[in-house]
């Protein structure tokens, strides 16, 4: 027998005293950062008053600090919602039935529409404090960010190989070392995955609500998003290039310390592996796996954890089904529906009575008519992005070398967020003296026409060789190319593409289709500026109006549009 | 000498529940004992509940009736003392071959030096030295199932239930596995006491077990019990060897298929399309047919033989017999396969004669294909959906074997060009383009 201390476990690279003091000054800018930046948020609320935000560009690091955290923040929010929400969701069918269409219903809901609502409630949470400020804005992020998480979490929780179920069960794994050892793992590359989308999305609304005013309150918190407000305010087109560029260092450095290392150390959790794809990797990552200092401040971690699996050991019990169960369970899956359906009914009565307390019923008719602009708008701008976007996705997708670069530009592209750029368009069609009506809702688009980009990227590098070389070789070419091959190859990563970009537009429209310079101010028609509108005046009946409307209009676009294209692309042109 | 068995499974029935509210039988009162020190082999084809049984034994489902016992104890959930191997190896890929060993010993909460002592114990064991550090991605399929064996063996388990385990390998490794498991068995050093086996490979059976526990189709139910009293290492060319594999396949061609189908439509008269059909491609009849009816055979040969000069598996080859079977094609009794008239027609004719042929055949001999055409023939429109004959088979059938069966009439419906099907729109027609 030979000694168990010579047995390499794991894959430690040689570790060297050179990563050691990387990883330490790394560890101590990090705490440093996280001192400063957290320390405005237990001042009282007065302060931000006294200390107004200003345009000095010496500000900017610690304004682009304070965006950062509250992302942060508002992604540990997403991940404790994602492992309680979506596991109670997988684990019980009762519990499944309301989660998820509650779920899906969540993501429907235009998000900017109800800051205005939740800053009061957290407000009063903890009065007089930027506490309750910060937390309302986190608070906006996080609603950005965890829903397609959770969705993420639950369905990969469903799809967990039954085999490997069967192990664990056999080999008497209890639930919390199964969570932990399977589920989790197994969930681990998808949910990193819509981590990074949520946080490309997360920037447009942390952006969006650090400077908001509902009625005769109005906040703005230290962040890049209230430095572009004031700039605004000023018609000061520097400040606002000094913001865009602060907004691009911020996503490069959270890029590389944080999801390179996560996306990198997550390829191990990858359940299928296409052979010859090249694994991802990560300075960072080489880093802390390098250094001695990191794996000794982790061991003690590592044998917690060990411990807590054999405490909380106990073994699942087998399903136990016998005739008489199965008919009881079908009498309370009958009461638990009805009970459901009655909570709902209710709530949509209660919603309905306050607006129209204040609101006639006209109002609802104006409403649904600027929705019907606002969709105008919408279908027609990804229409237009679809036709620029495909073919040029496609191009790029079948040239290897270029999609390469084209793609992680694309992803940062969506990522960056396209509110910062607003004022240069606003600033543009003041001098020009364009029709707000039309030039405004390009901006609708700007951020989110990328998610169609990248995804018809990926699905035309996915077309075979050997279907390319087919095509060559029967001579196949131009339109008939185009509409036998290169269109329906792409066509399900596009539909994919476009839902997201449909979404995120409908979203958009609250901040776009109202938006100022200076003193002057350009308002489009449309349902998110009556939202937007009702918010400035702290008008609620007219806020949950218009979410409400708005939220009927992407839940009916969604099913009676999207999901039906979504389908047909799963079964006719899915390869493979 | 006669000592309590290990493991007792006494009138064990399983259900399944069916769309419509029914159940579904698939295994019917199994008895079995298993004793100390021997491998008992459950065989039959895929559908005859062997894999279900097994999981029934090792606390994964519950019977609907009938009881399991352990050490006297009843089974109710994964008891300790019953370790599992997977056809799949069911490894879980982000765990090292160490770590995939060890966490059956984790999870009993065991301190970590004891774990780390028993599973390199196991790895060294079992011949995986050298590999403590690899992921399973890493290796090839024969080191992931040494994997799976490793870490069913590490927890010391009395029983070792093993479902199929050789089955996703290559010829020479799973031959290399089989011998490798065999000669630490015999030689007493693995840590347990008795072996389950689920297989469909009859050879396997013959050379691995102590006796066969012969399981048939529909619902699943033990046909017979076959004793292999001889001495390891076995050797596949002996004369008592080929009797025993022989016998085996005449105990699975026992019931002849006619008179079950015929049962069956018994129970639902009027339709007799309530046949659960299995997916075999017309290459594979004619194939199959082509091969019976040249030279050595000249349209009669044992199935063994012929199973063996294919590469084909029970699995493989009884699907495609019965089926020809049912299409008059062929006879299939007491182990062998005998051609018809028609069959050997088919065997001779060209393609369009095979056509015409197949298309008698399915339509005559066929009830659903019948069927379909008839409601074809009469709707004006010459169309139906899908849901029109797959509701109507649910009546009788789960609705995986009712898409299992349209699939398999689908397929057979268009090689004789008796009907079309468009599956975007899940419509059957006449139409042929």
């Amino acid at each position: 027998m030979r000694a168990a201390e010579r047995i390499p476990v794991g894959k430690r690279l040689p570790s060297s005293p050179f990563w050691d003091v990387v990883a330490a000054l790394l560890v101590l800018g990090l705490l440093v950062f996280f001192a400063e930046a957290s320390r405005g948020v237990v001042l009282p609320l007065s302060e931000l008053q006294a200390h107004p935000v200003s345009l000095d560009p010496m500000n900017l690091p610690l304004y682009a600090a304070r965006t950062a955290l509250r992302m942060l923040a508002a992604m540990g929010l997403s991940l404790v919602f994602t492992f309680t929400y979506a596991t109670w969701a997988a684990k019980s069918r009762r519990a499944e039935v309301v989660l998820i269409p509650l779920l899906d219903i969540l993501q429907s809901v235009p998000i900017l529409g109800f800051i205005s609502i939740t800053v009061v409630f957290f407000m009063s949470l903890a009065p007089d404090r930027v506490l309750g400020a910060e937390f309302a804005a986190i608070f906006a992020v996080f609603t950005s960010q965890a829903w397609n998480m959770a969705f993420s979490f639950y369905q990969s929780l469903r799809t967990v190989p039954e085999e490997l179920n069967e192990a664990a069960r056999s080999f008497r794994l209890g639930a919390w070392m199964t969570f932990w050892r399977l589920e989790a793992c197994f969930a681990m590359p998808a949910l990193i995955w819509n981590m990074m989308m949520s946080m490309s999305g997360g920037w447009f609304f942390v952006v969006a609500s650090e400077a908001i005013s509902v009625g005769d309150i109005t906040i703005t918190l230290p962040g890049i998003g209230s430095y572009i407000a004031v700039a605004i305010a000023q018609r000061d087109l520097g400040a606002v290039g000094l913001a865009i560029g602060a907004m691009l260092m911020v996503i490069l450095i959270y890029d590389q310390l944080l999801f390179r290392p996560l996306v990198a150390w997550a390829d191990r959790f990858r359940f299928e592996h296409e052979v010859g794809a090249a694994s991802p990797r990560s300075w960072v990552l080489a880093m802390l796996r390098r250094s001695r200092l990191v794996a000794w401040a982790v061991a003690p971690f590592a044998s917690a954890w060990r411990w807590s699996f054999r405490v909380l050991a106990r073994p699942h019990r087998a399903e136990a089904r016998t005739t008489f169960d199965v008919r009881t369970a079908r009498w309370i899956d009958w009461a638990w529906g009805a009970a459901v359906i009655a909570g709902a009914l209710f709530a949509f009565g209660k919603a309905a009575r306050f607006v129209m307390t204040e609101v006639a019923l006209a109002e609802v008719g104006r409403a649904t008519m600027l929705g019907l602009a606002t969709l105008t708008r919408v279908v027609v701008l990804i229409a237009i992005a679809s036709v620029i976007w495909v073919p040029i996705g496609i191009w790029i997708g079948l040239r290897p070398k270029l999609a390469r670069v084209g793609q992680p530009i694309a992803q940062f592209m969506a990522a960056f967020p396209a509110n910062v750029l607003f004022p240069i368009a606003v600033s543009a069609i003041v001098a020009f003296q364009l029709n707000p009506d039309i030039w405004l809702s390009p901006l609708m688009v700007l951020g989110t026409q990328w998610y169609i980009l990248f995804n018809v990227i990926a699905g035309a590098s996915t077309i075979p060789g050997e279907l390319r070389d087919l095509s060559r070789n029967l001579g196949v070419e131009g339109w008939l190319w185009w509409r036998k091959v290169a269109l329906p190859a792409v066509f399900p990563f596009y539909v994919t593409g476009a839902i997201t970009a449909s979404g995120g537009s409908w979203n958009a429209s609250i901040v776009a289709e109202v938006a100022s310079w200076g003193g002057d101010k350009l308002q489009a028609r449309g349902l998110g500026a009556y939202i937007a509108e009702a918010t400035a005046a702290g008008d609620y009946q007219r806020i949950v109006l218009g979410i409400m409307v708005m939220s009927a209009f992407v839940i009916l676009l969604n099913r009676a549009f999207w999901h039906p294209l979504y389908r047909i692309a799963e079964n006719r042109f899915r390869l493979g | 000498m006669h000592t309590a068995p290990l493991l007792e499974v006494h009138g064990c029935c399983k259900t399944f529940p069916k769309t419509d509210g029914g159940e579904l039988l698939v295994l019917d009162s199994i008895d079995l004992a298993l004793r100390e020190g021997e491998i008992v082999g459950l065989l039959g084809r895929s559908g005859s509940g062997k894999s279900t049984l097994l999981r029934l034994i090792a606390g994964l489902t519950r019977p609907a009736s009938g009881s399991i016992t352990y050490l006297g104890k009843p089974v109710q959930q994964p008891p300790p003392g019953i370790a599992l191997v997977f056809q799949s190896f069911a490894l879980f890929p982000w765990l090292t071959v160490l770590e995939n060993v060890e966490l059956g010993l984790e999870a009993l909460g065991l301190p970590r030096a004891e774990i780390r002592r028993r599973s390199l114990a196991a790895i060294d064991l079992i011949g995986l030295d050298g590999f403590e550090s690899a992921y399973p991605r890493e290796l090839s399929g024969g080191m992931r199932q040494r994997v799976g064996f490793a870490r069913a063996v590490v927890v010391h388990p009395n029983v070792l239930l093993m479902d199929e385990p050789f089955s996703a390998l290559d010829v020479l490794t799973a031959e290399t596995l089989r011998t490798d498991f065999l000669d630490l068995w015999s030689e007493g050093k693995l840590p347990i006491k008795a072996v389950i086996l689920v297989t469909h490979n009859i050879e396997e059976a013959v050379l691995m077990c102590d006796r066969v526990l012969v399981f048939g189709t529909n619902p699943g139910r033990v046909l017979g019990e076959i004793k292999i009293d001889l001495p390891h290492p076995r050797d596949r060319l002996d004369p008592t060897f080929r009797e025993l594999v022989e016998r085996i396949y005449v105990e699975l061609t026992a019931k002849p298929t006619p008179e079950r189908v015929a049962a069956r439509a018994d129970r639902f008269p009027g339709t007799g399309i309530s046949t659960i059909l299995t997916r075999v491609s017309s290459n594979l009849l004619s194939g199959l047919l082509e091969a019976v009816a040249g030279p050595p055979y000249d349209g009669e040969a044992d199935l063994p033989v012929i199973a063996q000069a294919l590469h084909m598996e029970v699995d493989d080859l009884f699907p495609v017999a019965e089926t020809l079977q049912m299409l008059r094609f062929a006879e299939v009794a007491g182990g062998d396969i005998k051609l018809t008239l028609e069959g050997r027609a088919f065997a001779d004719a060209g393609l369009d004669e095979r056509k015409r042929l197949f298309a008698h055949h399915v339509r005559t001999y066929v009830p659903l294909a019948g069927h379909i055409r008839r409601v074809l023939d009469e709707r004006p429109t010459h169309g139906a959906p899908w849901t029109r004959f797959s509701d109507e088979l649910e009546d009788h059938m789960s609705p995986q074997a009712a898409e299992q069966t349209l699939r398999a009439v689908i397929s057979w419906g268009r090689y004789a060009e008796i009907f079309a099907y468009d599956d975007h729109r899940r419509m059957f027609s006449l139409e042929n383009p």
